[in-house]
């Protein structure tokens, strides 16, 4: 399970998204750019897949060093929260530590 | 197969209504290279930030500028604008290409002279010249261009003290439709103080009248103005002979040419501004047209400072981190702030990563690393999406950069020359803490909690502390 709210995850499966990085929220009429990373990590998040495994999956198709992947993962999470894409919680984080 | 480069997960809203006035962006294009010398290398080498200056492209503004005159007009000189980046180096290059120099302090002449310029080649100009400073001008025959009736008459005594006889310009204020207007500066034209200025000097009996000179304001798009002000002095000149019988020994147009850099609230690219062959077209038409077209010709100066420095220098700077702001805009945090790049506050400098990227490029504050809200060095550029250590090219920061850089809060950072032949020359070393307290004088009364603090803290920086305590 991933550790964002059910709500949350349905609010991001009904994004359009394109291959090519375009993601379009027919909720809101908003329009997105999304580059690579976010796009496997959208996908990754629409299935429901914990924060800790999406970090290996990005490990494992990019060439990432040792760059802080979870840190990045964490701070795309709270950038969706900003763009009202998943639940917000700001006493605990949008990443779910609190317990959404 | 390789992996693709990893990118920071990014999500960025696309907003409509808001396109760049040049259309459609195709991307970000990064500055790998000042001259033939990666950034990136440069900065490994000689530390972040860094100030890069190219002598060959210094050079190329400087004998374009001086080639656009000289074909128009058979008696003009450039002089190189100390003030405008006083650069030893740079001020070297300048004078190698002919160039007098124009100063316009008392420090400014003694770098001019300790740089081999003759008195007679230096263009003495400022509202405040010290007596001292005007008894070493006058003694070295520098071209005086006095500011104030208090100045002439100063000169005057100064004079009579030496039982010499010198030449001494006046500064002539012009209203030439630039605004803002500069008045204060120099003898008003149309009031009449400019004449009464060159009588007292023509006719008091203890000065000889030099040239004229004005300077009609600062980063001046119109050219045209220059051929205004050049046809007003070269009038005044002709009213001058006429009515003192004595001819100025020149006209000097001052500087204020627009360099490639953008204005912070300008509409067009500086990169559109005049080129200097439109300004020098404007001057010497004026000239050759108004009473000044007989022969002899007087000599014309002009003092072209930004228009030919400031494509010269570059900053070289690193990002210290990254983060979100609070309206969700992406901010960058650098190593050199206002403190080395005091232009930024009325330039929109040109900033570029050192290393071609990919992904999503988005509207981006870069903030330098002073504790100040203020450090701002752009509120809004393109940038892709950066990591700490990422080398920023800041272009260009020739004009007055390195000279208004002040030490606040950090020190000043180093500056290398890339030579004709593309080789990269420290002409500054970074500043180290003891460039910052030498002048510092600490009271007796004060010391012990100094020596205490040396003593607590095994970092080196106590015997140097207790040296200085010594002297």
């Amino acid at each position: 399970m991933s550790e964002l709210a059910p709500a949350s995850v349905r609010r991001l499966r009904s994004l359009a998204i394109s291959d090519a990085g375009f993601v379009f929220d027919p909720r809101t009429g908003h329009s997105y750019s999304a580059n690579a990373t976010a796009l496997c990590a959208l996908d990754a998040l629409k299935r429901d897949v914990p924060s800790s495994e999406i970090a290996a999956l990005l490990r494992e198709r990019f060439a990432a060093d040792d760059v802080e992947v979870e840190h990045d993962l964490a701070e795309f999470i709270r950038a969706l929260g900003e763009h009202g894409l998943v639940q917000s919680d700001p006493g605990g984080g949008s990443n779910g530590s609190g317990g959404n | 197969m390789s992996k693709p480069r990893y990118e920071r997960p990014s999500l960025v809203r696309n907003v409509v209504g808001r396109m760049n006035k040049a259309g459609l962006r195709g991307g970000l294009t990064p500055t790998e290279a000042v001259e033939t010398l990666p950034a990136e290398r440069l900065v490994a080498e000689f530390g972040s930030p860094l100030f890069v200056f190219s002598e060959t492209r210094l050079r190329e503004h400087v004998r374009r500028a001086r080639e656009a005159l000289q074909r128009r007009h058979p008696d003009v000189r450039l002089c190189c604008s100390y003030k405008t980046n006083y650069l030893d180096a740079v001020c070297a290059i300048q004078h190698d290409e002919g160039s007098l120099a124009e100063v316009v302090s008392g420090m400014e002449y003694e770098k001019a002279r300790r740089l081999g310029v003759p008195g007679e080649e230096i263009v003495f100009n400022g509202p405040m010249k010290t007596r001292d400073e005007l008894v070493r001008a006058v003694r070295e025959n520098a071209i005086v261009h006095t500011d104030s009736f208090d100045e002439i008459f100063a000169i005057e005594q100064i004079a009579q003290e030496l039982g010499i006889r010198p030449a001494v310009g006046l500064r002539v204020g012009l209203d030439v439709g630039v605004y803002p207007r500069w008045d204060r500066f120099g003898f008003d034209l149309a009031n009449g103080q400019a004449m009464q200025a060159a009588r007292r000097i023509a006719k008091g009996g203890k000065l000889r009248l030099g040239g004229l000179h004005t300077h009609i304001g600062t980063y001046v798009l119109e050219a045209a103005a220059y051929g205004r002000a050049a046809a007003a002095l070269s009038n005044f000149a002709g009213e001058i002979e006429r009515q003192l019988g004595v001819r100025p020994t020149h006209l000097d147009l001052g500087g204020g040419w627009a360099s490639c850099n953008t204005l912070a609230g300008q509409y067009q690219s500086g990169a559109l501004a005049p080129p200097v062959e439109t300004y020098a077209e404007a001057i010497t038409t004026a000239l050759l047209a108004s009473g000044e077209g007989k022969s002899p010709l007087i000599r014309v100066l002009v003092e072209a400072g930004r228009a030919l420095v400031d494509d010269a220098g570059t900053l070289l700077t690193s990002v210290v981190s990254t983060k979100r702001l609070a309206d969700g805009r992406r901010a960058v945090v650098v190593d050199a702030g206002v403190n080395v790049l005091f232009t930024a506050w009325w330039y929109r400098l040109n900033i570029t990563p050192a290393r071609p990227v990919t992904g999503i490029v988005e509207d981006t504050v870069v903030f330098g690393p002073l504790c100040m809200n203020i450090d701002c060095l752009r509120e809004s550029v393109q940038l892709p999406d950066l990591r700490p250590g990422d080398v920023l090219v800041v272009h260009p920061v020739g004009a007055y950069a390195f000279t208004q850089s002040m030490q606040f809060i950090r020190l000043r950072p180093a500056v290398v020359l890339l030579d004709t032949q593309g080789r990269a020359e420290l002409i500054r070393r970074a500043e180290t803490l003891d460039d910052l307290v030498g002048p510092e004088l600490l009271p007796a009364r004060l010391r012990r909690a100094v020596e205490l603090a040396d003593h607590g803290q095994e970092n080196g920086n106590g015997p140097a502390a207790k040296n200085r305590l010594k002297r």
